[in-house]
């Protein structure tokens, strides 16, 4: 096998393989600065619970339109919103923390809709996408929708970085400066939300998650500042999409899984041999400096 | 300037601060004093509106909330964010630049002076993350200097610092006072306050005593004070005083 058969034939020949294609880098260019964002908030595993938080109105959108990514991808984003509210809601006017608001709603979430594809979808194959993804079968509407959505976001996020980072760093400056600090934390979350829904179209709601905060979760080891950690999660997620898609194509893997894999093989040798705070550095130190 | 008309705040139903009236002089370095939990911290986060007036009103006169520099105890601040000194002593600029506009090379300039200004010359690229307390307490006041605000308010600004920075700080501190700022400044250490400030108040979730500092400090008043904050029941009747 030649190395054009190993790497460019796939997508030459099959435009499904290019569509994919086209739709993992967009997620990893979306994903990449959310994630470092989730990870600097401490909110790791609230990404976790969001992507699981969409599937009662992807469920919803199945049921009233059948397989249509659009559809769900509308529905889960709604769902999410309600519990992005939500959460914030109670965080915000009880005693409850978010992570505890957020735990509680995903799984009041998750709960529903389990039971609804269960009472309609049970036995459906296609429901299956729902969960494990169909990066392959991701049409044209579908791709047109990802990289829409992947593109606002890093425009968004350009809108709003300052106040973000502030809100991060002295929440309490930030309110007294401009007297709105939870307004660009909900921004935010929108965006996290969002990317979500146009990960799962194309990853699956168990794995749309993998591909925000595997590559952030590596990137640290790399990169000290912001911007060099956001753009190095982009390139890691863009990376583990094209080589995952070529495992999957070679190895007859599912595409999602290999995808989210490839990320994760980076990430175990981020954390291994990596610049900063990785084993090899904290093990194996370079001699201090002399100022 | 900024008056408290009757104001309360409660944690959980017990009085932080209680039906505490009076003024800050404008113009004026003002000391708050008191044991711990008197609800020093908690009278400025009212004032800032950080927290949910219980009773009563805070009136500011001439002056809007965003006219109010507010520095809280170091804690509240993730120090471990990938952010450089000179990025977060820009954001002093607020004000001015808001959420998008950008920092211009002047604005940039003033910033490294406010830093020249504290004594951290040439910082400006370090990361937040390796500086000490006190070289941290430094950079806040840069970023206050930037503010450019006409009333400041301190909370407990030289905890854990050092004598050097704390003379450092007073110094900016009293700059602010020349140039007719009003500054509100929660502190422990009662010689400096007797040093430096015009006016105390002195609270044991009351007001036990507001007015010029020899009059307010005096040993009555602080056995007062401490007698009235260590006075705390679980089971405390519902507080009947007027409202009005």
């Amino acid at each position: 096998m030649t190395l054009s058969e190993l790497l460019v034939a796939p997508f030459a020949e099959f435009a499904f393989m290019r569509r994919a294609m086209v739709a993992g880098i967009a997620l990893a260019v979306g994903g990449g600065p959310l994630g470092v964002m989730l990870q600097l908030r401490r909110m790791s595993l609230v990404g976790d619970a969001m992507s699981h938080a969409v599937l009662p109105g992807a469920a919803i959108g199945f049921v009233i339109a059948g397989l249509s990514l659009p559809v769900m991808g509308a529905g889960g984003f709604v769902a999410g919103l309600i519990v992005a509210a939500l959460s914030g809601l109670v965080s915000r006017f009880t005693a409850l923390r978010e992570d505890a608001s957020f735990a509680a709603f995903y799984l009041i979430s998750l709960a529903l809709g389990v039971l609804i594809i269960s009472l309609h979808g049970g036995g459906n194959v296609d429901i299956m996408h729902v969960l494990f993804g169909s990066v392959l079968a991701v049409d044209d509407t579908a791709l047109l929708l990802v990289v829409g959505i992947t593109s606002l976001t890093v425009v968004m996020l350009a809108v709003i970085l300052r106040p973000l980072v502030l809100d991060c760093v002295d929440p309490d400056f930030l309110r007294t400066v401009s007297g709105q600090g939870g307004f660009y934390h909900q921004v935010f979350l929108l965006l996290v939300v969002a990317n979500l829904v146009a990960a799962f179209l194309a990853l699956g709601t168990l794995m749309a998650v993998g591909l925000m905060m595997l590559p952030a979760a590596a990137a640290r080891f790399w990169a000290r500042g912001l911007a060099g950690a956001a753009a190095l999660a982009s390139a890691i997620g863009i990376v583990a999409s094209v080589a995952g898609l070529i495992l999957s194509y070679h190895l007859d893997f599912a595409s999602g899984p290999a995808i989210v894999l490839v990320a994760g093989v980076v990430y175990a040798l981020s954390l291994t041999v990596g610049r900063y705070g990785s084993l090899r550095a904290n093990l194996l130190p370079p001699r201090h400096r002399a100022a | 300037m900024i008056r408290l008309d009757n104001v309360s705040v409660a944690y959980d139903r017990h009085p932080a601060v209680h039906h505490v009236s009076g003024a800050f002089k404008a113009g004026e370095l003002t000391a708050i004093v008191g044991p711990n939990g008197a609800g020093k911290s908690t009278l400025l986060r009212a004032i800032v509106g950080a927290t949910k007036l219980e009773d009563g009103r805070v009136l500011l006169d001439g002056i809007e909330r965003r006219d109010i520099a507010y520095l809280p105890q170091a804690a509240a601040i993730d120090r471990s964010f990938p952010i450089s000194v000179g990025e977060l002593v820009q954001l002093g600029h607020w004000r001015r630049v808001g959420a998008w506009a950008a920092i211009s090379g002047r604005q940039r300039d003033e910033a490294a002076a406010a830093l020249a200004a504290v004594g951290l010359d040439g910082f400006a690229g370090r990361p937040i993350g390796g500086l000490s307390i006190g070289q941290f307490q430094r950079v806040l006041f840069a970023r206050l200097l930037l503010q450019d605000a006409r009333v400041i308010l301190l909370d407990e600004p030289f905890n854990a610092v050092d004598a050097r920075t704390t003379a450092d700080l007073i110094e900016v501190v009293l700059r602010w006072r020349a140039e007719q700022r009003t500054i509100v400044m929660v502190a422990h250490d009662h010689d400096l306050v007797a040093r430096h400030c015009a006016e105390t108040l002195l609270l044991a979730r009351e007001c036990i005593a507001w007015g010029p500092t020899a009059e307010v400090l005096t040993a009555q008043n602080q056995l007062r004070a401490r007698a009235m904050a260590e006075a705390w029941t679980g089971a405390a009747p519902v507080c009947e005083r007027d409202a009005a």
